[in-house]
C-alpha cells in the first residue's frame, strides 16, 4: 500500500480515531460538566472539536483519494483499524474499526462538513437558549454516531451506532421537552425506527448464521461468487423466498425506517419540531441517509446475489419519492414541505441504487445514487438553515405568516433560490447533474421508473418554487420589521453552501465513486437532458404564475376536496395509530395485563385464600399474620413424609 | 481458619454486630455505610486477586469446614468467573441501596439489620459450593425480604409481602425436594456440587429434580406462570428493597439455574430446554405487554423485569457457549439497570408522593439529575449501545439464533420483537411522567438528589456504562466456566 508522507502522522490509527473522537469528547465535556460551568463557551468547545474533524477528514479523503486508495484496479478498501470488542464465538465476533473505501470516505467529509456548518449557524440561531450545553453536546453525539456508522468494519457496529444515531436524534427532536409535540415526536421517531430496526437486527443475525462472520468484507467476499455460504444460505427457504433474500430486505427495512421511505416515513415530518439546525443535520447529512448508506455497503451482496431484494428496493424508492412530492404539493408549513421534499429525494437516491447493477456501465445508478446523496447534502442543509432563518425573523413556521421577504432578508432570498434551482434540476446547479444521471441510469434499465421519476422531477420543481415563491414574494402587506439579516454566524454557513451548491455538480463523480471501485467515465448527455430541465422549467412556470403574485387562482381552483387526501398526507398517520391503538393495545396488552392480574394472581390470590380458610381451623395455635407460613409448615411437612417415604421406598 | 471467602461473609455480619450495639441513628446508618463500602472494596479486591490466580482448577480459593459430618455436609467454598463477577454486582447494589436509604426513620437499626442480613444471604449463596449450605444461605435471604416489605413498605404491603413470602417459600421447597433426591439417590451421598459434577448424576434422576430444582431457582427469578410476586413485592417494598430484591434475589435464582440445575444436570437441561425456552419466551413477551399497561412507575419497572428475566433464562434454554455468556451478563445487567431504575423511582416518589404516570409530568426541569437517572435507565433498559443491557441482548441473540431449527428462530425472532416493545413502554412513561408540561405547581420546586442520592445513581450507571463499553472484560472473566457448562450440553447433543 502506498503511503502518504506527510500524512504519515494524521493518516496513524490515532489521527483516524480522532475523527470520531473529537465529537465524543465533546459531547462528554459539555454533557457530563455541571450545568453552570463554561455555558458560554458551549458552541466554541462545539465548533472547535467538529472543526478539527473536518479538518481531519478532509486530509483522509485527499490522502485516501489522490495517494493511498487508489491502485491500477480503482479504489481499495482499507481496514484501518478494526479490534475485537465483543466475542460472540470462536467464529463470529464483533469488531470496531474504521473501514476506509470510497463511500465510507465521501461520507466521514460529508458529514463533519454539513455538522461544522450546523454547529456554526446554531451559535446564533440558539444563542439565547438556557440550555445551549446540551444543545451542543447532543449535537455533538449525533455527529459522533453519525461517523461511527460510516466507518464501520463490521455489521453490528453498524447497528451500534445505528441504534446511538436513534437515540441522538431522540433527544434532539425532543430537545424542547416541554413542548408536548417536541416529546411524542421525538418518541414517534425512535419508537418508528426501533420497529425498522429489529428487521435490520434479525436481518443481521441471518447474515450472520449463514456468513459466520460479521465483517463487512468478509461478508461481501463469502455471499458473492461461488462459495458454500452462499449456496447454503439460497438453498434454505422460507415461504418460498430464500433465506438471503429474507435477510436483506429485513435489513433494507432498516434502512428504509432511517430513511423515512414509505410506509416507515411518518417519523420525519414530525420531526421538524426539534430545533431547526437539527433538522438540517438530520435531513442532510446524518440520520436519513443512513438507509442509502447501509444498501450501498451491501450493495455487491444485493446486486450480485439477490436481485429480488435490489427490485423491492427500487420499487420501495420510486413510490416513496412520487409519493412524498404529492404530499409536498399541499403542505403549508415551511419545513414540513421540505420534511417531504427530503422523502423524495431519499427515494431517488434508494430507487436508483434499486435500479443498478454491479460494475462497469450498469453500475451507473450506483454511483448517481451516491452523486445526489453529496449534493442534496449541500442544497438540503442549505434549504434548512435558510428555512431557519425564515423562522428565527418571523417566528413561525406556517406559510401564510410570510410573504415578500426577499426585501428583509436579501442573502437569503438569493441562498434559497440557489437551493431550490438546485432542487428542480436546473444547470449549472449542483443537482441537475446528479439527477440528471439517475434519470439516465433509469432510462437505461426500466423506463416505468423513468416516467414516474421524471413526473416526480416536475412536482419537485412545483412545489420548491411554490414555497419559495410564497416565502419571498407573493407580496403582502409587509410586517413593518426593518431589513435585518441575521447574526453572521448564521450567515457565513448560509453563503458557504451556497457555492458549493453551485460547484459541487462538477466533481467528476465517476472518478472517485462506483459500484466496484474502478474508474466510470462521465455520461453526461447534453441531449438528454433536454427534457428534465424542459419539465422542471415547466414546473416553475406553473408555480410562478401561481403563487408569485398574491391573486384568487389559487383559492378558483377550488381542489379542497380532490387533494384533501393528500394533504392529510394519505391518511398513514391515521392508520398506524388505528394499529396501534386500537389493534396492538386493546388487543394484545389490555389481555395480557388482564390474564395476569385475573388469571394468574387470581390463581395465586385463590390458593392464598384457600391457606386462610384451611389455617381459621389450626388457628389455635398461631397469631394473625403467620397463619400462612402454619398451613406451608404442615403442608411442607405432609409433603416432605411423602418424599422421605418415596425416596427410601 | 478466616479465609478470602469466608471475609466476604464475615465483613456484613460484622457490620451487623456493630450496629447492634450502636444507639444513634445516624451512627448506625454510618456504621451501614462503612461496612458497604468494606464490601464494595473487598469484592473488587477479590476479583483482583481471582483475575491473578493461575486458574489451576475450576473453582479458586476453595476450602472445606465440616459442618455436619453425619450428614456429610461441609461448608465449602469456593469461586468461579460467575461467581465473582455476582459478587461484585451485589456490593454495588447493596452500597447503592444503603446510600438511598438514608432519610429511612423508623425503626433504623432492625432495617440495616435486615439488610446486612440479605448481603450475607446472597454472599454465602454465591461463595458456597455445596447445595444444602446454598439453600440454607438462599433461606436466609428470604426472610429479611417479607419483613422489609411488611414493615417499612408501602400500599397493600401485607398482601405482597405474604404473597413474596408464598411463593419463594414454594420454590424453597421444591429446591429442598430436589437436592435431598440427589441426596439420597446418588450412591455419592453428598451436597457437594464439585464431587456431584465429577461423577454425574444418573439420568433418571435428572429427570425427577432437574425439574424440581430448576422451577425452585425459577420460581426467585420470575419464571412464567410463577411471576406474579414480582410486581406486588416489589411494588410494595421499600427504594432499598425493591432494589435488592431485583438486583440480587432475583439473580440468586438466575445463578441457581446455571449452577444447580444446568451444571449439574446437563442431560436434563438438554431434554427440557425447549420447555424452558418456550417458557422464557412467553415470559419475555407477554411480560413486556403487561408492562405497556402499567400506569404505576414501580409496577411498570416490575413487570419489565419479569421480561428481562426471561432473557436469564432463554440464554440458559439455547445451551450454547454464546447464549450462556448472555445470561450472566443478562444477570449482571439487569441487577444494576432495575436497581437504578427503582433508585431513581424512590427519588421521585420521596417528593412527589407519587408513582402513577399520569399524575406526573415535567418533573426533569426542577430534578435535572433525577430525571436524567430515570432516562439512562430507561435507555439501558431498552437496551441502548453503550449500555450493558445491549451486550446482554445481543449476545444472547446472536447465541440463540446458532440452534438449528424453526423453533428456536421463531424463539429467537419473538424475543427480538421484545425490544420494541421495550422502547414503547419506556418512552411512554419517560415521556409523560419526566418530561412534557410540568403537570402539578409544587413540581416546579422539588429539590433534586442529594449527595448520598447522586453517588448511589453514579456507582451504578458507571457499573453499566462500564460493561457497555468494555464488554470484554466481564466476557474474559466468566468465559472459561460458561464453557465449561456448554461444553457438556454440547457433547451431549452431538452425541445423540
Amino acid at each position: 500500500m502506498n503511503q502518504g508522507i506527510i500524512l504519515n502522522i494524521i493518516n496513524s490509527t490515532f489521527g483516524l480515531s480522532a475523527i470520531i473522537f473529537f465529537p465524543f469528547l465533546s459531547f462528554l465535556i459539555l454533557g457530563l460538566s455541571g450545568i453552570k460551568s463554561f455555558k458560554k463557551y458551549a458552541s466554541f468547545i462545539g465548533i472547535i472539536s467538529i472543526l478539527a474533524t473536518f479538518i481531519l477528514s478532509s486530509i483522509v479523503a485527499l490522502e485516501y483519494f489522490f495517494i493511498s486508495g487508489k491502485t491500477a484496479d480503482g479504489f481499495v478498501k482499507i481496514t484501518a483499524l478494526n479490534f475485537e470488542w465483543l466475542k460472540f464465538s470462536e467464529s463470529i465476533s464483533l469488531n470496531v474499526g474504521i473501514l476506509l473505501d470510497p463511500i465510507s470516505v465521501m461520507m466521514i467529509l460529508i458529514v463533519s462538513f454539513i455538522s461544522l456548518m450546523v454547529h456554526i449557524f446554531s451559535a446564533g440561531y440558539m444563542k439565547d437558549d438556557k440550555r445551549i450545553k446540551i444543545y451542543y453536546s447532543f449535537l455533538s453525539l449525533f455527529t459522533f454516531s453519525m461517523l461511527g456508522l460510516v466507518v464501520s468494519t463490521n455489521i453490528f457496529q453498524m447497528y451500534i451506532f445505528w441504534e446511538l444515531v436513534g437515540v441522538s436524534s431522540f433527544l434532539l427532536i425532543g430537545y424542547y421537552y416541554q413542548k408536548p409535540e417536541a416529546v411524542a415526536a421525538a418518541k414517534k421517531a425512535f419508537i418508528v425506527t426501533r420497529f425498522a430496526d429489529l428487521g435490520f437486527l434479525i436481518g443481521i443475525l441471518i447474515i450472520s448464521y449463514y456468513s459466520q462472520s460479521l465483517d463487512f468484507v468478509t461478508i461481501i467476499e463469502r455471499l458473492t461468487g461461488e462459495s458454500q455460504y452462499l449456496n447454503s444460505s439460497v438453498a434454505v427457504s422460507f415461504l418460498g423466498v430464500s433465506a438471503l433474500t429474507w435477510a436483506l430486505v429485513l435489513i433494507f427495512i432498516g434502512g428504509a425506517g432511517k430513511s423515512a421511505m414509505f410506509p416507515l416515513h411518518i417519523w420525519l415530518p414530525d420531526a421538524m419540531e426539534g430545533p431547526t439546525p437539527v433538522s438540517a443535520l438530520i435531513h442532510a447529512a446524518t440520520m436519513v441517509v443512513a438507509g442509502v448508506f447501509l444498501v450501498a455497503r451491501l450493495f455487491p451482496v444485493y446486486s450480485l446475489s439477490c436481485p429480488a431484494a435490489l427490485d423491492v428496493v427500487a420499487f420501495t424508492g420510486v413510490f416513496t419519492a412520487l409519493f412524498a412530492a404529492l404530499i409536498a404539493c399541499t403542505q403549508t408549513d415551511i419545513k414540513r414541505v421540505l420534511a417531504y421534499s427530503t422523502i423524495s429525494q431519499i427515494g431517488f437516491m434508494i430507487f436508483s441504487l434499486g435500479i443498478s447493477g454491479y460494475g462497469g456501465e450498469s453500475g451507473l445508478g450506483y454511483m448517481a445514487s451516491m452523486f445526489h446523496l453529496f449534493t442534496h447534502a449541500m442544497f438540503k442543509a442549505l434549504l434548512f438553515l435558510g428555512a431557519g432563518v425564515v423562522i428565527h425573523y418571523i417566528h413561525s413556521n406556517e406559510v401564510k405568516d410570510m410573504g415578500g421577504l426577499r426585501k428583509q432578508l436579501p442573502i437569503t432570498n438569493l441562498c434559497f433560490l440557489f437551493a431550490c434551482l438546485a432542487i428542480s434540476g436546473i444547470p449549472p446547479f449542483s443537482g441537475f447533474f446528479s439527477k440528471e444521471e439517475i434519470l439516465l441510469a433509469a432510462w437505461n434499465s426500466n423506463k416505468t421508473v423513468f416516467f414516474i421519476a421524471l413526473f416526480t422531477a416536475f412536482l419537485t420543481a412545483f412545489y420548491m418554487f411554490r414555497l419559495y415563491f410564497l416565502i419571498f414574494w407573493h407580496n403582502k402587506p409587509s410586517n413593518s420589521k426593518s431589513k435585518a439579516e441575521s447574526h453572521f454566524s448564521m450567515i457565513i454557513p448560509l453563503l458557504v453552501l451556497a457555492v458549493l451548491t453551485i460547484i459541487t455538480g462538477f466533481v467528476p463523480f465517476g472518478n472517485l465513486i462506483t459500484s466496484d471501485g474502478k474508474i466510470l467515465h462521465s455520461h453526461f448527455h447534453f441531449s438528454f437532458s433536454i427534457i428534465p430541465i424542459i419539465v422542471a422549467i415547466a414546473g416553475i412556470m406553473l408555480s410562478a404564475i401561481l403563487f408569485k403574485t398574491k391573486s384568487n387562482k389559487t383559492e378558483n381552483l377550488n381542489l379542497e376536496n380532490l387533494l384533501k387526501p393528500v394533504k392529510n398526507k394519505f391518511y398513514i398517520d391515521e392508520i398506524y395509530i388505528f394499529i396501534t391503538r386500537k389493534l396492538v393495545f386493546s388487543l394484545v396488552a389490555k389481555p395480557a395485563a388482564w390474564f395476569d392480574k385475573n388469571i394468574i394472581d387470581g390463581t395465586v390470590n385463590y390458593s392464598g385464600e384457600l391457606t386462610g380458610k384451611v389455617s381459621e381451623k389450626i388457628k389455635t395455635l398461631h397469631s394473625g399474620k403467620t397463619q400462612g407460613y402454619a398451613l406451608w409448615f404442615v403442608l411442607g411437612l405432609i409433603i416432605l413424609v411423602l418424599v422421605f417415604a418415596y425416596i427410601f421406598y | 481458619m478466616i479465609d478470602k471467602l469466608s471475609l466476604l461473609i464475615l465483613i456484613p455480619l460484622f457490620t451487623a454486630l456493630l450496629m447492634l450495639f450502636a444507639k444513634d441513628k445516624l451512627l448506625i446508618k454510618r456504621i451501614a455505610l462503612a461496612g458497604a463500602v468494606l464490601q464494595m472494596f473487598y469484592s473488587i479486591l477479590l476479583i483482583v486477586s481471582f483475575i491473578n490466580s493461575e486458574r489451576s482448577s475450576q473453582f479458586l480459593f476453595v476450602k472445606s469446614i465440616s459442618w455436619y459430618k453425619t450428614l456429610n455436609i461441609d461448608f465449602i467454598s469456593g469461586i468461579d468467573g460467575i461467581s465473582v463477577s455476582m459478587i461484585l454486582l451485589t456490593s454495588i447494589v447493596v452500597l447503592a441501596g444503603v446510600l438511598v436509604s438514608w432519610d429511612i426513620n423508623e425503626r433504623v437499626k432492625d432495617y440495616f439489620l435486615l439488610l446486612s442480613l440479605l448481603s450475607i444471604g446472597a454472599y454465602g449463596f454465591f461463595i458456597s459450593l455445596d447445595l444444602f449450605v446454598m439453600f440454607f444461605f438462599l433461606e436466609l435471604a428470604v426472610i429479611p425480604k417479607y419483613l422489609l416489605i411488611a414493615i417499612w413498605g408501602s400500599g397493600k404491603k401485607e398482601y405482597s409481602a405474604m404473597k413474596l413470602a408464598l411463593l419463594l417459600m414454594t420454590g424453597s421447597a421444591l429446591i429442598l425436594i430436589g437436592i435431598l433426591l440427589i441426596y439420597f439417590r446418588c450412591e455419592t451421598q453428598t451436597f457437594n456440587i464439585v464431587k456431584l459434577a465429577e461423577v454425574g448424576i444418573p439420568v433418571e434422576l435428572q429427570r425427577i429434580s432437574f425439574p424440581l430444582i430448576f422451577t425452585g431457582f425459577g420460581i426467585f427469578t420470575a419464571l412464567f406462570p410463577f411471576h406474579t410476586w414480582v410486581p406486588d413485592g416489589h411494588s410494595s417494598a421499600p427504594t432499598a428493597a425493591s432494589m435488592f430484591l431485583a438486583g440480587i434475589s432475583m439473580k440468586l435464582g438466575g445463578y441457581g439455574c446455571l449452577r444447580a440445575a444446568a451444571y449439574l444436570m446437563p442431560q436434563a437441561t438438554v431434554e427440557y430446554s425447549k420447555i424452558i425456552v418456550l417458557l422464557s419466551v412467553i415470559a419475555i413477551f407477554y411480560g413486556a405487554f403487561a408492562t405497556l399497561m402499567q400506569k404505576d412507575l414501580k409496577y411498570m419497572n416490575a413487570y419489565s423485569s419479569v421480561s428481562h428475566c426471561g432473557f436469564i433464562l432463554l440464554g440458559i434454554g439455547m445451551l450454547n457457549h454464546t447464549s450462556i455468556n448472555g445470561a450472566v451478563i443478562q444477570m449482571i445487567s439487569h441487577g444494576l439497570m432495575t436497581a437504578l431504575f427503582f433508585a431513581s423511582i424512590g427519588m421521585i416518589y420521596k417528593r412527589t408522593h407519587t408513582r402513577k404516570i399520569d399524575e406526573l409530568g415535567g418533573i426533569i426541569k426542577s430534578m435535572p439529575f433525577i430525571g436524567s437517572t430515570f432516562i439512562i435507565a430507561g435507555l439501558c433498559s431498552l437496551g441502548l449501545p453503550g449500555f450493558s443491557g445491549f451486550v446482554a441482548e445481543m449476545t444472547i441473540f446472536i447465541g440463540a439464533w446458532q440452534n438449528e431449527g424453526m423453533f428456536y428462530k421463531v424463539s429467537t425472532i419473538i424475543a427480538c420483537a421484545s425490544i420494541v416493545i421495550t422502547a414503547v413502554y419506556i418512552l411512554r412513561a419517560s415521556a409523560k411522567a419526566i418530561t412534557g408540561k410540568v403537570a402539578k405547581e409544587e413540581f416546579e420546586n422539588l429539590k433534586d438528589a442529594d449527595f448520598n442520592e447522586k453517588s448511589a445513581s453514579v456507582l451504578l450507571i458507571i457499573a453499566i456504562l462500564l460493561i457497555g463499553f468494555t464488554p470484554f472484560l466481564l466476557i474474559n472473566l466468566i468465559n472459561q466456566d460458561t464453557f465449561i457448562i456448554s461444553e457438556n450440553f454440547f457433547k451431549i447433543i452431538t452425541s445423540k
